[in-house]
């Protein structure tokens, strides 16, 4: 975790460059070397794609199709993008207080879970947008205790987080199968294993002008309060000084545990409300779908994001609309459906193979010293 | 009552030693990648990359021991290209270990769609309860060959760790680098042979669900085993014996589900699926704060601080 505000100031004062001159050079670095990132995975899967016969030109034609051509495609984009910046989010707050999270989908589930299971009792006693704020809030809370459990488990006991959120997402969807094939089924719905649905009148509602619901916005408000919370705000700046150091942290008297606890259950609040938006915006109701990996997809925004809220955004809208295409490149192109899981996986190596590259071009440095962050 | 309790028991038996046997791989593979100080959170998309390619293999030879040793090849590129992209400065070997679980993963679907529907030579396992008379004990009884060559690799580690110029460097690497280069050895080199070697054992565990138990190549083949068995190893405190233990232990666990199914109990059948998972974080929040775990991990690991 490089510190912007750490670096750049005693280095400014001492070689004479301005303070923000510094700061213009380390952030197009920032942009700079996952954009070559980026181009390096698309050459590799081109490689790769050829090599299994097909056209890379086809494939990123359709993408741009599927995803970003059309004012329908584009709109779908936002609306797909929606979950992916709450689940990176997830991945985000974590990661800036050092630890690794990888429970996005276990959030999102038992969230989107919890929400409709309470608004099936809820229905015939309040009116749409109070109980739309009751239901946010039960996956939210929900969600923030699922995965504040790894955070918790992470500094009592030392358990390793990765793998506890990891854990608990398939405990998360056992659970949700438990309830959605058992007591809470809709027995009117003998196709599929589904809650009640929560009924045309109580679902969120679309911008009003596009076909992209209210969920894509609640998401650029929360990435905007985030990163303002994690960058200008004492409690941010403790997070990351644990993040940078846990030993100096606690030497300097900072509340280590309760930081964790807070950054990880904001994190799963921010996987509920994923869950709770495609419960009451998009499915109608809990089921398998669900499971559909914006979790997973969301770890891999976040890295490519390196894990800046503001950054999450647009990284978020980009993978959307890979996701989006995912449909029309299959049909028009005879790929598999795992297509797409496959060009993420080579993004995601590709990136992380990447983050060598920092410090080693001259350009960016002030000095070649000031690569020591 | 009781012959139903038995018929539990038993199935649970079989199952653990069906059940066990990819643990037991995963488990010893990531033992090796760990002793030497280094961790592979990838060995889920391994095991799901070692499952399609064994199968597809096996169809396409006729023989399934080819199909395990073609997994357990595909198995050590992606170990390889862990150990060697760890390797580079700045690289962060847990946030690799899970692109490399959606890139094997992502690989295995890709190139598994057309290997769903037909089916490809089986293993054949050894019938060892025939002498019961019993059918139940028999047919929990047929034990796959791979059950036992890993109980053999775990002896081989165990003694090879203890007795031998290699288990020595690795432990050296993987308990101070510091040492390890002052002794002239190559950190890095040793890593990347571990962590390949590793991947094989991984690749070899995912033919197991491929080609004996459950039998069959699809998607939803493996939910999760190749992370619980790197959580298993933490249980095992890095010792190879004691994760073959730790094997039988989940595979008994994952047989809870499908033996209470089949004395007729359906009820709470997911939450017995979720049987294994509940009992691994059991599991690692029992073990990871003890003194004895803090006591036997190798010094260079990030895993566990």
């Amino acid at each position: 975790m490089t510190d912007t505000v750490q670096s750049s100031a005693p280095l400014a004062g001492a070689r004479g460059p301005s303070d923000f001159a510094v700061r213009i050079r380390r952030s197009a670095e920032y942009i700079f070397i996952p954009l070559i990132a980026l181009i390096g995975a698309a050459i590799l899967f081109s490689l790769f794609l050829i090599l299994v016969g097909k056209s890379p030109l086809d494939f990123f034609a359709y993408v741009w199709r599927g995803g970003f051509g059309t004012s329908f495609s584009f709109q779908n984009t936002l609306q797909r993008s929606a979950p992916l910046i709450f689940t990176a989010l997830a991945v985000a707050i974590p990661a800036r207080i050092g630890l690794v999270m990888i429970g996005g989908e276990g959030g999102l589930v038992i969230g989107g879970f919890a929400a409709a299971a309470l608004a099936v009792p809820l229905v015939p006693i309040l009116p749409p947008f109070p109980m739309l704020v009751v239901m946010a809030l039960t996956a939210m809370l929900t969600g923030g205790i699922w995965i504040g459990i790894c955070g918790f488990l992470r500094y009592a006991r030392g358990v390793n987080e990765t793998i506890s959120s990891l854990l608990l997402t398939y405990i998360g969807i056992a659970i949700m199968n438990f309830f959605v094939e058992g007591v809470l089924r809709d027995a009117s719905n003998p196709n599929k294993p589904s809650t009640k649905p929560i009924g045309e009148a109580y679902m969120v509602s679309k911008i009003p002008g596009t076909d992209v619901h209210w969920g894509f916005a609640v998401g650029i408000l929360l990435a905007i309060f985030l990163y303002v919370l994690m960058s200008r705000t004492t409690f941010g700046f403790a997070a990351r000084i644990t993040g940078g150091n846990p030993r100096a942290a606690l030497a300097q008297g900072l509340p280590v545990g309760k930081l964790i606890v807070a950054c990880t259950m904001i994190a799963g609040a921010c996987a509920g409300l994923a869950g709770f938006f495609e419960v009451a915006a998009i499915q109608g109701r809990a089921n398998a779908s669900l499971v559909a990996g914006y979790g997973f997809t969301g770890i891999l925004v976040s890295f490519l994001a390196r894990h800046n809220p503001l950054a999450i955004v647009p990284v978020a809208i980009m993978f959307g609309g890979i996701v989006a295409s995912g449909g029309l490149v299959e049909r028009r192109m005879g790929l598999p459906d795992a297509t797409v899981l496959v060009l993420q996986g080579f993004i995601f190596v590709v990136l992380l193979v990447s983050e060598t590259l920092y410090g080693r071009f001259k350009i960016f440095q002030v000095k070649p010293e000031a690569d020591r962050t | 009552m009781n012959g139903a309790l038995a018929t539990v028991l038993i199935a649970m038996l079989g199952g653990a030693i069906r059940v066990s046997t990819p643990f037991m791989f995963v488990a010893l593979g990531e033992c090796l990648t760990e002793k030497s100080g280094r961790i592979n959170l990838g060995l889920e998309g391994t095991l799901v990359l070692g499952a399609m390619v064994g199968y597809a293999i096996s169809y396409h030879t006729g023989s399934p021991w080819l199909g395990v040793l073609a997994a357990g090849c595909s198995g050590t590129v992606l170990g390889a290209i862990h150990g060697y992209v760890c390797k580079l400065p700045r690289v962060n070997d847990v946030a690799i270990g899970i692109s490399m679980m959606l890139f094997g993963t992502g690989m295995a679907f890709f190139f598994g769609k057309p290997y769903i529907q037909p089916s490809a030579p089986r293993l054949s396992s050894i019938p060892l309860g025939d002498w019961t008379g019993n059918r139940e004990l028999a047919q929990a009884l047929q034990v796959n060959p791979l059950f036992f060559l890993g109980i053999a690799i775990a002896f081989l580690m165990w003694w090879g760790f203890r007795n031998t110029r290699w288990g020595l460097i690795v432990r050296m690497t993987g308990d101070s680098s510091a040492s390890a280069r002052a002794m002239g050895v190559s950190v890095d080199l040793v890593r990347f042979l571990a962590t390949s070697c590793g991947g094989f054992l991984a690749g070899v565990g995912g033919a197991f669900l491929s080609l004996y138990y459950p039998g069959s190549w699809n998607q939803g083949l493996s939910s999760g085993q190749g992370l619980m068995a790197v959580a298993l190893v933490i249980f095992a405190r890095w010792h190879p014996l004691r994760c073959v233990l730790a094997a039988l232990l989940f595979g008994a666990a994952g047989a809870i589900g499908p033996a209470l199914q089949s004395v007729g109990i359906t009820q709470g059948y997911y939450f017995f699926n979720a049987a294994p998972y509940i009992l691994t974080l059991l599991i690692l929040i029992g073990s990871s704060g003890s003194g004895r775990a803090a006591r036997d991990v190798p010094g260079e690991l990030s895993i566990t601080r």
